[in-house]
Parts: structure tokens; sequence; C-alpha cells
């Protein structure tokens, strides 16, 4: 029974641990957007609160938490008001299965450094995505406005389809990890990232994985020039901040998934694991930024066929290619 | 043109030398939006730093003074006229010395959109339109402009301009043919044959 508390006890504080750091760097991410994308604009970015704009993310909460939370009229109540917390409640599930460090002692305990290691961790990664395709089309739905059905329809149609070279491209990485569970995909990756034998598996995933977090250059689903802002046009104050923390949250995620997958996950010389992996979600978050200042949106049927006839065939070829290699 | 015709006409290349390209051209993108991170960002922070605007920039409307002080608005209504959102209205009235004076005049600058036209249509150069901008009020019945707000004790542009020294009116100043480039009247009479 103590077993069972103090068990409890660490798993609640872990749990305390992560949200928060997950929601700092969520926070800090938009800050860092913001700023990096200017500069890459020639522009300074937010420099107005504190210094260097460091509380604007602050500023920015305060704003959304006392903004008015409106529901359209001719909305479906109840799918408005649930949609933007299951954006934000997959974006975060996800990260329960991401190991971030070895095996720690804590007074006589050994405490894992990950919130749940159960051995179908990637099936459950791919479920959450999944389910957020939810949030996306039903608070487009549920918005019953153009703008929001269309962003909606599209984020379904695009989310749907990129699962599949999603999961495509990670089957030669469960193939040479031989587990589903990320604890073992990190542990295979000892000696050298999977990214060294896997490169086009990485290139496939990287892609797929901006496109499942709706970023330019797909951005589709909220394409501000033609759409106001998609999905959640209707969406104002703190809901519409849900969707906004779910979309970074989501891009610290799919950071960390890379890490996991092809980076060596909290593997690294010299850092203490975790500090290892937020480097490398920090990593992966910037070049996004970089990859968001410089491409332009694709146009949707680019967009499809991107997905159909070049990362699913070229992930279907690498996994043949990768059987192939590990037979001979 | 020519050449985008010839391009698309040329059979289509091999798929490696396609990759290729597109990979090169991914790169310079890249290279280009990286190159930009170490430029000087062009911003200018507004309330510290001040640009210096064109002197002929259009922003608040001031009515101006002839040289000799006196105001020179003639109260003729053709600003209030051609004026498209009806910003500018006056009360035309006599004044003293035989000039026409406008009794109010008044600029709703909640409606005014700075196209300068009144300034054009101006006959005696008295509307004018000044590069001081920053004209926000918390309260929007603030930016009614009456005449004592919209007068200013200069000449503006034309500051040497007096339109009682042309006009050919009789007035306090200048009897008729005592204005410039004017001659005494013609007595009629002496005319006759």
């Amino acid at each position: 029974m103590l077993a069972w508390i103090t068990g409890l006890i660490v798993l609640l504080v872990k749990l305390v641990v992560v949200l928060v750091a997950l929601l700092l760097t969520a926070a800090y991410l938009v800050w860092a957007e913001r700023k990096l994308l200017a500069r890459l604009q020639v522009r300074l970015g937010p420099n107005r609160a504190g210094k260097f704009g460091l509380l604007q993310p602050i500023a920015d909460m305060i704003k959304l938490l006392t903004k008015e939370d409106l529901v359209p009229e001719s909305a479906d109540r109840v799918i408005f008001l649930l949609a933007p917390a299951v954006v934000s409640v997959t974006a975060l599930l996800m990260f329960a299965v991401v190991p971030f460090g070895t095996d720690i002692t804590l007074f006589g305990r050994r405490v894992p450094l990950i919130i749940s290691d159960i051995n179908v961790a990637l099936l459950l990664v791919f479920a959450f995505s999944s389910l957020g395709v939810y949030g996306v089309a039903l608070g487009g739905w549920a918005s019953n406005s153009k703008f929001a059905l269309i962003g909606g329809i599209r984020g379904a149609a695009q989310m749907i389809s990129y699962e599949l070279p999603l999961g495509l491209s990670l089957v030669p990485v469960v193939m040479l990890a031989r587990s589903f569970s990320l604890v073992d995909i990190v542990n295979a990756q000892n000696s050298y990232p999977f990214i060294l034998v896997q490169p086009l598996a990485f290139a496939i995933f990287v892609i797929s994985a901006m496109a499942e977090s709706k970023r330019i250059p797909f951005d589709l689903p909220e394409a501000e020039n033609e759409l106001g802002a998609g999905f959640h046009t209707e969406y104002s104050g703190m809901r519409f901040g849900l969707f906004f923390l779910g979309e970074y949250v989501h891009m610290q995620v799919l950071g960390a998934l890379v890490a996991v997958f092809f980076l060596g996950g909290w593997r690294g010389p010299w850092l203490p694991g975790p500090l290892w992996l937020f480097v490398k979600i920090i990593a992966v978050a910037l070049v996004m930024i970089w990859i968001r200042g410089t491409l332009p949106r694709l146009r949707y049927d680019q967009l499809m066929a991107i997905c159909w006839k070049v990362l699913v065939p070229a992930a279907l070829i690498n996994i043949i290619l990768t059987g192939f290699v590990m037979l001979i | 043109m020519s050449s985008d015709r010839t391009k698309k006409t040329k059979p289509a290349d091999h798929p490696g030398t396609l990759i290729a390209e597109s990979i090169k051209a991914l790169g310079s993108g890249f290279a280009t939006t990286a190159k930009h991170l170490l430029r000087r960002p062009v911003t200018e922070q507004y309330p510290e730093q001040k640009r210096v605007l064109p002197e002929r920039s259009r922003a608040r409307i001031v009515l101006t003074r002839d040289p000799d002080g006196r105001e020179r608005c003639v109260a003729c209504y053709l600003c209030s006229a051609v004026c498209p959102v009806s910003c500018i209205s006056m009360q035309s009235t006599g004044g003293e010395g035989g000039r026409r004076v406008a009794a109010w005049f008044r600029i709703n600058f909640s409606r005014c959109i700075y196209c300068g036209l009144c300034e054009e249509a101006c006959p005696t150069s008295a509307i004018q339109l000044t590069p001081d901008f920053e004209n926000c009020r918390q309260d929007i019945l603030e930016m009614v402009f009456e005449k004592d707000d919209l007068l200013v004790d200069h000449g503006g542009r034309d500051d040497r301009y007096c339109f009682y020294r042309h006009a050919g009116i009789a007035t306090d100043t200048a009897g008729k043919g005592e204005h410039v480039n004017e001659q005494p009247p013609v007595d009629a009479k002496s005319n006759l044959p």
C-alpha cells in the first residue's frame, strides 16, 4: 500500500514537472517563433513587454484569459466548447510516452524518467495524433461558419493523409529497434542515432510531422489569407488560446518524437538526459521556424500529391530496402 | 517570356536532375533567409525614433493667416463642397472691413481621410495640411476641431501670399485700384464720345 502511494506521488510530481515544463516551453516557443521569424523578415519582433519582449507570453496569456469567450449563436454549443480541449489534450498526452532520461534513484527507489513506459507507445502516439484530427474537424464544423468548415475539412483531409507516411516512415525504425516502446527505441540508438542509417525515413517523418502540426508550408487548415483563420476563425479568448497552445505543444512533441526516433532521444555526451532532449526539441522547433520563414504555403493539390505520390511510395520503398538490408 | 515557353516545350528532365535542381532551389531559399537573419532589422521604433516626415506629407489640417496676421479663410465653402467625406462645415458671415470670414469653422477629424482636396480647392491658401499626424484622442468628440483649434499664427506654405492684396475688392486695407498690378478703375463717364 505504501509503495503504491509513493509511486502515485512520484507519478504526480513527474506529471506536474512535465506539464509545467511543456506549457512554459510552449509559451516561450511562441516568443522564440515571433522573434526569430521577425529577424528572418528583417524586423524586430516583440520588444515592448520586458527586456527583449521576454514578458510577451505572460502578457499574451493575460490577454487571452481576460477576453470574452464568444460562442456564435448558430454554433453547435457542446462540440464547439469541447473541440479546443481535444486539440491541446491529445497534444499533451502524446508526451506521456516520451522518455527523457535514464532511470534515476530517489530515496532508494528507482524512478524511470518517463511518465508511462508502455510497450505499444508508438501506436499510442499515432492514436492521439489521429484523435487530434477530431479537434480540428469538429471545431471547424461546430463553428457553423464557412471559413471554419473549409478549414476543418482541409485539416481533416490533410492530417488523415499525412498519418500514413508518418506511420510508414517509422516502420524501419521499429524494425531496427525491434520494439514499439519509445524507451527501447532510444536504447537501440545507444551506439549511433538512427538518422545515420535512415536519412530517408527521417526526411519523410519530418515533412509529415510538419503537415500533422499544420505548420507553414502545410498550414492550409488555417490559411489566414483565404480562410480568415481556418478552423479556429470563430474562437476567441482562451479557447483560441487552447488551439494555439495545442499547436505549440504539438510542435514540441514532434520535436521530441524526431529526437526519440532519429536523433537518439535523450542520449548524448556531457549533458544530462533531459537537457539533451530539450536541446534536440528546441533545435527541431527552430528548424521548423526557419522553414516557416522560408517556404510559401503549398497549393492543396500539391499538398496531396506530395503525400500520396512522393512520401508514401518513398516510405514503402524504404521499408522494403531496410528489410532487405536487415536480412542479408 | 519566350524563355518560359521554350522551357515548357522541352522534354521532361531526368528525374535525378529534377530532384537535384529542386534541392538546390530549396537550399538557396534557406540560405537567403539565413542571410537575412544576420541583417540589421529595418524597423523604426516609433515613439522613440521619429522619422522626419516629408514637408508635403498630409496630416492635421490647419487654417493659416495672412502675413499681416489676419484670417485667410474667406468662407467660400469650396473645401466643404469638395470634401469627399463631408467632414468640413462652416458658416459664412460678413466680417469687419468688407472681408468675409467664417462665423464658425469645424472639421471632424474622426471622418477626415487626409486626402488634401480641401487644400487644393482653397482659393486663398487658407486651409493647409501639415505633417503632424499624432492626433489621437480618447473621446471621439474631441476629434471635432473648432476654428480656434484649427487657426495657427503663421502663413504655412505660402507665407507671403495675401489674398486681399490681389482680390480687387475694396476692404479696409486697400480700396479699388490700389491692389498689386491693378490700375485705378476707369471712370466710365470720361470715356464718353
